[in-house]
C-alpha cells in the first residue's frame, strides 16, 4: 500500500467465458481504480466506440476542472507598497477540454458498459458513434446498456480521420522500427505537411489507402492475405488458437526448416553468383515432403515471413505506382507487436531497396476511435484546435521485448489510455524557422544516448523529493496538499521508472519531455504553480533594484554598457530553480544577490563565445527592426537581466516582442506575470512606458507551459506578430530554451542563444565547468 | 593450361592473329590425328571449345598439341562436325527437373551403325516409355513433332521428375555410363549449380550451366515460333469474368513485346521483356507453386500436386475465406468492393467452430485461390508500374491447373477493367529446358 494512498472504490470485472479463456496468466477478475480508468466520466459527453476483433477502444470528451494560479495586480494607491507583495496570487478553478481514449479487451466490454452507465451523469448524450467490425456485433448490447443510440460510422473514414489527427497533434507520433539497435524506435519529427501518405491497414485483410488531404482519400488496393490469414492459417497449422500465442510461437521458430531458400535451390553456389542464399525462394517449399514433421514454431515463423513479405512487397508496388514515400502501417497485425513490425520493416527495406521507410504510429490502435469521435464532434470543430498529449494520463508505448517484460505486456493488453488536452490556442511553426520539416527542438536524444539518459533520469529522481516538498509548501492552506504532493511524487517516480525501462514510451526521450511530464503530473494533482510564491517574492525584490541597475548601466560608456547588459542577462539566468545546483544555493542562501551571481559567471572567453561579433554587429550594422525575446525566469532574470536589455534595444529603435509562457512551469515567468511586471517597470521607466504606449514593446504568450521551447508549436498570435513586425532578431535565453532545446535550431534571421550552464554534468559534456557561459550569436548564411 | 583439362566451354587464347576464322567469329572444327574431334568458336582472339569428342582426356596431351593441329582449324571444310548426340536440355528447379530430349528421326544407316550401344539404348528407353522409375514422366501430349534443329530433323520430348530424385537420376547416368558418350549436358535453373559437383563426381559428367532467365525467354520464343504441331502455342481466355462464357482461345504472339513474363515454379519470378535479349527481372515472390503444395500437404495430408489439385477442384474456398460480404453484409460501396471479393484469405479459420467443420477439399481450394490471386495482384501491379499490358504466365504451377489460369485471367481483366490480358502457353513449364538445349545448339548454328 502506497503511503498516502486512499482506499479506492474498486469494481470487479469478472471475466466471462469464451474469448476470455485465452487470457492464460491473467487473473480471473481484475480490480480497477475508477480514478485511474474512465476518468472524468461525470463530465463526459460525445462517446465513440471502436470495437475490433479483440480490443475495444472507447473515446469520450470531457471537461476537466482543475486549478490554475492566477495573478492579479493590487490596487496600490495610498498603500505602503514596501511591505505588500507585488501582486495577488489566487488559485482558481478552470475548465478545460480533454479527450479520453481507453483501450481494453472485448472480454470486459459488458462490465465496462455497466460501469460507464453507473457513472455517467450527463444526460445530454443521446448517441454513441461506433465503428469497427464489432460495432455490428455489439450494437444491441451497447444500446441496451447505455441507452444510447448507436450511430455507425465507416471504418476506413474513421481510421483516416484519426490518423490525420494524431499526425497533426502528437509530436513523435511516428516512428520507424529498428531491429538490432539499442533503441528499437526511431521517432520522426512531425512534418508540417502530413499529406500525401499511404496507410496500409493490416486487419484480417489488408487495405491500402492513399490519403491526399483531410477529406480526400482513396482505396487504391488491398490484399486478402493479412492478419486473418496469419491467424486462420496459423491456427490450422499449429492448433494454436490465439493471435498473440501464434506470434509468440513465430518468434521462437526457424523458418529455414520450412521454407525453401535460394541456397536450397542453388546449393553453395549462391555466394559466387552474388545471390543472397538466405532469401526465401518458396515459402513452405520444404513442407512438400509428406514424411517430415514440422514444428509449430517453425511453421508459424514461416507463415509470418510469408505474410509480412507479401504485404511489404505489395505496399512498395503501390507506393511506387502512386509515387509516395511515406507508408504508415496499422491494424491488429502490427499493433505494438515487435515481431511483425520487424518483418514488415525488413520487407519494405528489401523490396524498396531502402527507398521507402516503413513507419508506425504510437497510437495506431486508437485511430478508429479517434476518427469516430471526431465524426461525432464535428460541431465542436476539434480540428480547429491544437491538442497536446497528456503524459500524466497516458499509458505510453509498451516495451517491445515480450520476453523481458511479459507482465507489463499482459497488463497493457488490459487497459491502455491516451488523454489529450485541448490547448487554448492553436499552435503553429515560428515563421522564422529555416526549415520546419527538419527542425528538431531537442539537443540530445536520450533514447539514443544511454549515458545522458542515465544521468538525467537520476537527476530528476534526486530532485523529485524537493519538487514534491515545494509543491506541498506552495499550498500551505490546503489540508490535502501533503497527500497530493505524495501522490504526485509517486506518479512521477513511476513514470521515471517506466522511462528507465522503456525510454521510448512517449516518443523520443529528452530533457524537455522529462520536464513536461513533471509539469503534467503536478497539474494532475492540482499543483498548478508551485513556484508562484517564490516568483512573487523575487519579482518584488528585483523590481526594487531595477532603477539602481538602470542608473549604473546608464553611467557606463556605450561599449562597456553593451557588455554589462549581456552580463546582466547571463547573471539573471543564474536564478533558476529548475537547475538542481542552483535551487540548492537559493534554498540555503536566500540573500544570494545579483552581484554574487555576476561574480560566479565564467570570465571571457566563454565556453561558446561570439560576443565580439555581436558587439561588432551592434556597432556597425543598422538597428534591428524587431527583436523577439523568449524570456526565462521570473524575478531577477526578467527584471534585471532582460528588461535593461530590452530597454537598450528600444533606445536603438528596435521594436521588441517579449514572449513568455502561457502557463506556469517551474519559476519561469508567465505571460500574466510579465504583464504586471512590465506595468510596474513602465511606471518607473519612461523608455519602457512610451514603448508600451506606442506598441513598440509587445507582450505575447508562447502558447506553451514548458520550461523548454518547441519553435514548431508556438501560439498563432505570436507567429502573426513576428511576421507583421518583420522580426529580424530572435533572442533565446536560458538552459531549457537555448541549450536543452534549440541549441542547433537554424533560423532565417539573426539569433542570440545565451545561457549559463548550471549543471556540472552538462558543463562537463560541453567541455566546460559549472557556470560556464554560452553566448551564441548566429547570422543566417546568405 | 594443360590440354587434358580442355572441356566443353573452355576458352583458349589464340596467339596467332592472322587466322582467317578468328576475325569473323566463325567456328572451326578439326579431327585430331588420334580420332578426337574438337570444335572451336572464335571471337576475336579467343577460341571457345564448343564441342569436344575425345576418347579420353589423355588423347590431347598438352596445349602445344593443339597448335600442332592448328592447321586444321584453318580449314573448316575439312571435317564439318555435328554436335554429338544425345541432345538434352535440362532445367533443374527447386521442386521439378524439366528435361527436353531431341530424338533425331533422320538417322542414316551409316550413323545407326556407328551409334554406340549406350546412345541407342538411351534413345530407345526415353522414346518408348512414358514413365521412368517411380516419379519420372514424359508429357507425351506436349511432344513437338518433325522439328528441325541444327540441321537435324526429329521430335522434341518433354520429361519431368522431382528434384528430390536428382541423385537417382545421376546414379542412373553413372550406371549407364553416360560419360562415355562425351556429350555435354546443358543445364539451367538453380540445380545446375547445386548438382554440378554431384554430376562430376558421381557420373563423371560435366554440366554446362546456363542462365535461367536467358533460357526461359529463348525457349519461350522458340517454342512459340515453331508452334505446337500446327496449333498455336499461346492462348488466352475469352470472357474471363463470366464463368459461363469463359473460353480458351488461341492468341498470336507474333508481336510479344513488351511482355511481363510471370514464371510460377516453386516461387515466382517476374520479368519485363522488351526484346529478344533485352529484359529485366522486375521482382519475385516466395508465394508460388511450392507454397501451394507445401501448405496443402500440411493442411490436408496430400502428397502430390495432382492430388492437391484434385481436392481443390472439389472444394469451395468461401467456407475458408472471409468475403467482403461476411464483414460488411454486402458490397463495401465506399471503396467499390464487391461483396463476393475475398477480404481475408483463411479469415473464417480464426473461428474454432469453423476450423472444426472444414473439409480438406475446401482448404485445398482456398490455398490454391489464395496463392493464385496473390500472384495475380503482384503481376498486375508490376504490369502497371512497367506500363505493360500483356502478361504471360508460365511455369509448372499452371500444369493441369485450369482453376488458377481462369482465376488469373479473371483477376487481370477485372482489376484492370479490361486493360490487361493474361496469356498462357501450352508448354508452360518447359521453356527453361528448351532454352538450355537451344543455347547448346546455338554454338554450332553458324555452321
Amino acid at each position: 500500500i502506497r503511503p498516502g494512498g486512499r482506499e479506492r472504490v474498486a469494481f470487479k470485472m469478472a471475466e466471462r467465458g469464451g474469448r476470455g479463456s485465452g487470457h492464460g496468466s491473467l487473473d480471473k477478475s481484475i480490480t480497477l481504480p475508477p480514478d485511474e480508468i474512465f476518468r472524468n466520466l461525470e463530465n463526459a459527453k460525445r462517446f465513440a466506440i471502436d470495437i475490433g476483433g479483440s480490443l475495444t477502444k472507447l473515446a469520450y470528451y470531457s471537461t476537466v476542472q482543475h486549478k490554475v494560479a492566477r495573478v492579479r495586480s493590487f490596487d496600490h494607491s495610498g498603500k505602503d507598497i514596501d511591505n505588500e507583495p507585488l501582486y495577488e496570487i489566487s488559485v482558481q478553478e478552470e475548465i478545460t477540454a480533454r479527450l479520453h481514449f481507453i483501450k481494453f479487451e472485448n472480454t470486459y466490454i459488458e462490465t465496462c458498459l455497466d460501469f460507464i452507465k453507473d457513472h455517467l451523469v450527463n444526460t445530454e448524450t443521446k448517441v454513441i458513434k461506433a465503428t469497427g467490425g464489432g460495432a455490428y456485433k455489439f450494437k444491441d448490447l451497447i444500446e441496451k446498456k447505455l441507452g444510447l443510440k448507436v450511430d455507425k460510422e465507416d471504418v476506413m473514414t474513421c481510421l483516416i480521420k484519426g490518423c490525420n489527427f494524431v499526425l497533426r497533434n502528437i509530436p513523435h507520433e511516428v516512428f520507424a522500427y529498428q531491429k538490432d539497435s539499442d533503441t528499437e524506435f526511431r521517432f520522426q519529427t512531425n512534418h508540417p505537411n502530413i499529406f500525401p501518405y499511404l496507410l496500409v491497414n493490416i486487419g484480417s485483410g489488408v487495405s491500402i489507402v492513399k490519403v491526399e488531404t483531410e477529406d480526400k482519400f482513396e482505396w487504391i488496393g488491398g490484399s486478402s492475405i493479412g492478419g486473418g490469414t496469419f491467424w486462420g492459417l496459423g491456427a490450422l497449422l499449429t492448433k494454436t488458437k490465439k493471435f498473440d500465442e501464434l506470434l509468440q510461437l513465430a518468434s521462437k521458430g526457424q523458418h529455414t526448416n520450412v521454407d525453401m531458400l535460394v541456397k536450397d535451390v542453388y546449393g553453395g553456389a549462391c555466394q559466387t553468383l552474388g545471390l543472397s542464399g538466405n532469401l526465401i525462394a518458396s515459402s513452405f517449399g520444404k513442407s512438400t515432403t509428406a514424411d517430415k514433421e514440422f514444428s509449430k514454431e517453425d511453421m508459424a515463423k514461416s507463415l509470418l515471413h510469408m505474410i509480412s513479405n507479401d504485404i511489404g512487397q505489395l505496399a512498395c508496388l503501390y507506393a511506387k505506382l502512386h509515387n509516395l514515400d511515406k507508408i504508415y502501417f496499422g491494424g491488429f497485425f502490427i499493433r505494438g507487436h515487435p515481431v511483425t513490425m520487424r518483418t514488415i520493416t525488413y520487407s519494405i527495406n528489401f523490396f524498396s531497396k531502402g527507398e521507402v521507410q516503413a513507419l508506425f504510429l504510437r497510437h495506431e490502435g486508437y485511430l478508429g476511435a479517434i476518427g469516430a469521435f471526431l465524426k461525432g464532434a464535428e460541431q465542436d470543430n476539434p480540428n480547429q484546435y491544437s491538442w497536446g498529449e497528456n503524459y500524466a494520463g497516458s499509458s505510453g508505448l509498451m516495451s517491445t521485448s515480450p520476453d523481458v517484460y511479459p507482465m507489463q505486456r499482459t497488463r497493457s493488453g488490459t487497459f491502455d489510455m491516451l488523454e489529450m488536452d485541448r490547448l487554448e490556442r492553436p499552435l503553429v511553426n515560428l515563421p522564422l524557422l529555416k526549415d520546419p520539416s527538419t527542425y528538431i527542438p531537442d539537443t540530445v536524444d536520450l533514447t539514443d544516448d544511454a549515458m545522458a539518459r542515465k544521468y538525467w533520469l537520476t537527476c530528476f529522481e534526486e530532485a523529485l523529493d524537493g519538487v514534491a516538498k515545494r509543491a506541498a509548501a506552495s499550498q500551505p492552506d490546503s489540508v490535502d496538499a501533503q497527500e497530493r504532493a505524495e501522490k504526485f511524487r509517486q506518479k512521477y517516480w513511476n513514470k521515471l521508472q517506466t522511462l528507465r525501462q522503456q525510454p521510448f514510451a512517449y516518443g523520443t526521450l529528452t530533457v524537455r519531455s522529462l520536464l513536461d511530464t513533471r509539469e503534467h503530473c503536478l497539474n494532475e494533482f492540482n499543483f498548478p504553480d508551485p513556484y508562484s510564491k517564490v516568483k512573487q517574492k523575487e519579482n518584488g525584490i528585483a523590481l526594487k533594484c531595477f532603477q539602481s541597475v538602470i542608473e549604473s548601466l546608464d553611467s557606463l560608456g556605450w561599449e562597456e554598457r553593451q557588455f554589462a547588459l549581456v552580463k546582466g542577462l547571463l547573471a539573471g539566468n543564474v536564478f533558476d530553480w529548475g537547475a538542481k545546483a542552483v535551487s540548492d544555493v537559493l534554498e540555503s542562501e536566500p540573500q544570494f544577490g545579483f552581484e554574487e551571481a555576476k561574480s560566479k559567471l565564467q570570465e571571457r572567453p566563454w565556453l561558446e563565445d561570439s560576443y565580439s561579433q555581436w558587439l561588432e554587429r551592434l556597432k556597425e550594422g543598422p538597428p534591428h527592426k524587431c527583436a523577439l525575446i523568449f524570456a526565462d525566469n521570473s524575478g531577477i532574470d526578467i527584471i534585471l537581466g532582460v528588461f535593461p536589455f530590452v530597454r537598450e534595444l528600444l533606445s536603438r529603435g528596435t521594436e521588441v516582442i517579449l514572449a513568455c509562457n502561457s502557463g506556469p512551469a517551474l519559476n519561469d515567468v508567465t505571460y500574466s506575470e510579465s504583464l504586471i511586471v512590465t506595468e510596474r517597470i513602465a511606471a518607473m521607466d519612461p523608455v519602457i512606458h512610451s514603448a508600451l504606449r506606442d506598441e513598440k514593446l509587445l507582450l505575447v504568450q508562447t502558447g506553451s507551459s514548458s520550461p523548454c521551447l518547441d519553435l514548431s508549436r508556438l501560439d498563432q498570435g505570436l507567429a502573426v506578430l513576428v511576421r507583421e513586425r518583420q522580426t529580424d532578431l530572435v533572442v533565446i535565453e536560458g538552459m531549457g530554451r537555448a541549450i536543452h532545446t534549440n541549441y542547433y535550431a537554424v533560423l532565417r534571421c539573426e539569433s542570440l542563444k545565451l545561457a549559463v550552464i548550471k549543471n556540472s554534468w552538462l558543463a562537463d559534456r560541453l567541455g566546460g565547468k559549472i557556470f560556464s557561459v554560452i553566448f551564441k550569436y548566429e547570422v543566417p548564411c546568405k | 593450361m594443360n590440354i587434358s583439362q580442355l572441356t566443353f566451354g573452355s576458352r583458349i587464347q589464340v596467339l596467332q592473329s592472322n587466322r582467317a576464322a578468328g576475325s569473323g567469329g566463325l567456328d572451326s572444327g578439326g579431327l585430331l590425328h588420334n580420332g578426337s574431334s574438337v570444335l572451336l568458336r572464335f571471337r576475336h582472339n579467343t577460341a571457345t571449345v564448343t564441342a569436344l569428342n575425345c576418347h579420353s582426356a589423355n588423347d590431347l596431351s598438352d596445349l602445344s598439341s593443339l597448335y600442332m593441329y592448328s592447321d586444321f582449324l584453318f580449314f573448316p571444310s575439312l571435317n564439318p562436325l555435328f554436335l554429338a548426340f544425345p541432345w538434352f536440355g535440362m532445367d533443374i528447379g527447386g521442386t521439378l527437373v524439366k528435361l527436353v530430349y531431341f530424338e533425331p528421326k533422320d538417322i542414316t544407316a551409316e550413323e545407326e551403325q556407328e551409334e554406340v550401344e549406350n546412345l541407342k539404348s538411351i534413345r530407345k528407353y526415353l522414346t518408348s516409355n512414358t514413365a521412368y522409375g517411380k516419379t519420372g514422366i514424359r508429357d507425351v501430349h506436349l511432344e513437338l513433332k518433325n522439328l528441325t534443329m541444327c540441321g537435324r530433323k526429329g521430335n522434341l520430348h518433354f520429361i519431368r521428375f522431382p528434384t528430390c530424385a536428382m541423385h537417382r537420376f545421376i546414379q542412373m547416368g553413372s550406371e549407364k555410363n553416360f560419360s562415355s558418350l562425351h556429350t555435354t549436358l546443358c543445364a539451367t535453373g538453380g540445380g545446375a549449380y547445386k548438382f554440378e559437383e554431384d554430376f562430376r563426381t558421381m557420373a563423371d559428367l560435366q554440366l554446362y550451366k546456363l542462365d535461367e532467365l536467358d533460357c526461359l525467354i529463348q525457349g519461350l520464343l522458340y517454342v512459340d515460333s515453331v508452334g505446337f504441331n500446327g496449333q498455336p502455342e499461346c492462348y488466352y481466355f475469352e470472357n474471363p469474368t463470366d464463368p459461363e462464357q469463359c473460353q480458351k482461345k488461341p492468341y498470336c504472339l507474333d508481336n510479344p513485346y513488351p511482355m511481363l513474363l510471370v514464371n510460377i515454379g516453386s516461387g515466382v519470378s517476374i520479368l519485363a521483356v522488351y526484346s529478344k535479349d533485352n529484359y529485366k527481372r522486375v521482382t519475385g515472390s516466395s508465394l508460388g507453386g511450392g507454397t501451394f503444395l507445401g501448405l496443402c500437404c500440411l493442411l490436408t495430408g496430400c502428397e502430390t500436386f495432382e492430388e492437391a489439385l484434385e481436392m481443390a477442384a472439389k472444394g469451395d474456398s468461401t467456407n475458408v475465406d472471409k468475403l467482403v460480404k461476411d464483414i460488411y453484409g454486402g458490397d463495401y460501396e465506399r471503396f467499390g468492393l464487391q461483396g463476393s471479393a475475398v477480404a481475408s484469405s483463411f479469415g473464417h479459420m480464426m473461428s474454432k467452430e469453423k476450423r472444426d467443420s472444414i473439409s480438406k477439399e475446401d482448404l485445398a481450394r482456398a490455398t490454391l485461390v489464395t496463392i493464385t490471386n496473390n500472384i495475380g495482384s503482384i503481376a498486375r501491379m508490376c504490369a502497371l508500374n512497367e506500363n505493360i499490358d500483356k502478361v504471360v504466365f508460365v511455369g509448372n504451377f499452371l500444369r493441369i491447373n485450369m482453376i488458377s489460369m481462369k482465376v488469373l485471367a479473371y483477376a487481370m481483366d477485372y482489376w484492370s477493367k479490361g486493360q490487361l490480358k493474361a496469356l498462357f502457353l501450352e508448354h508452360e513449364g518447359y521453356f527453361g529446358a528448351v532454352g538450355a538445349l537451344l543455347e547448346m545448339l546455338k554454338m554450332t548454328d553458324d555452321q
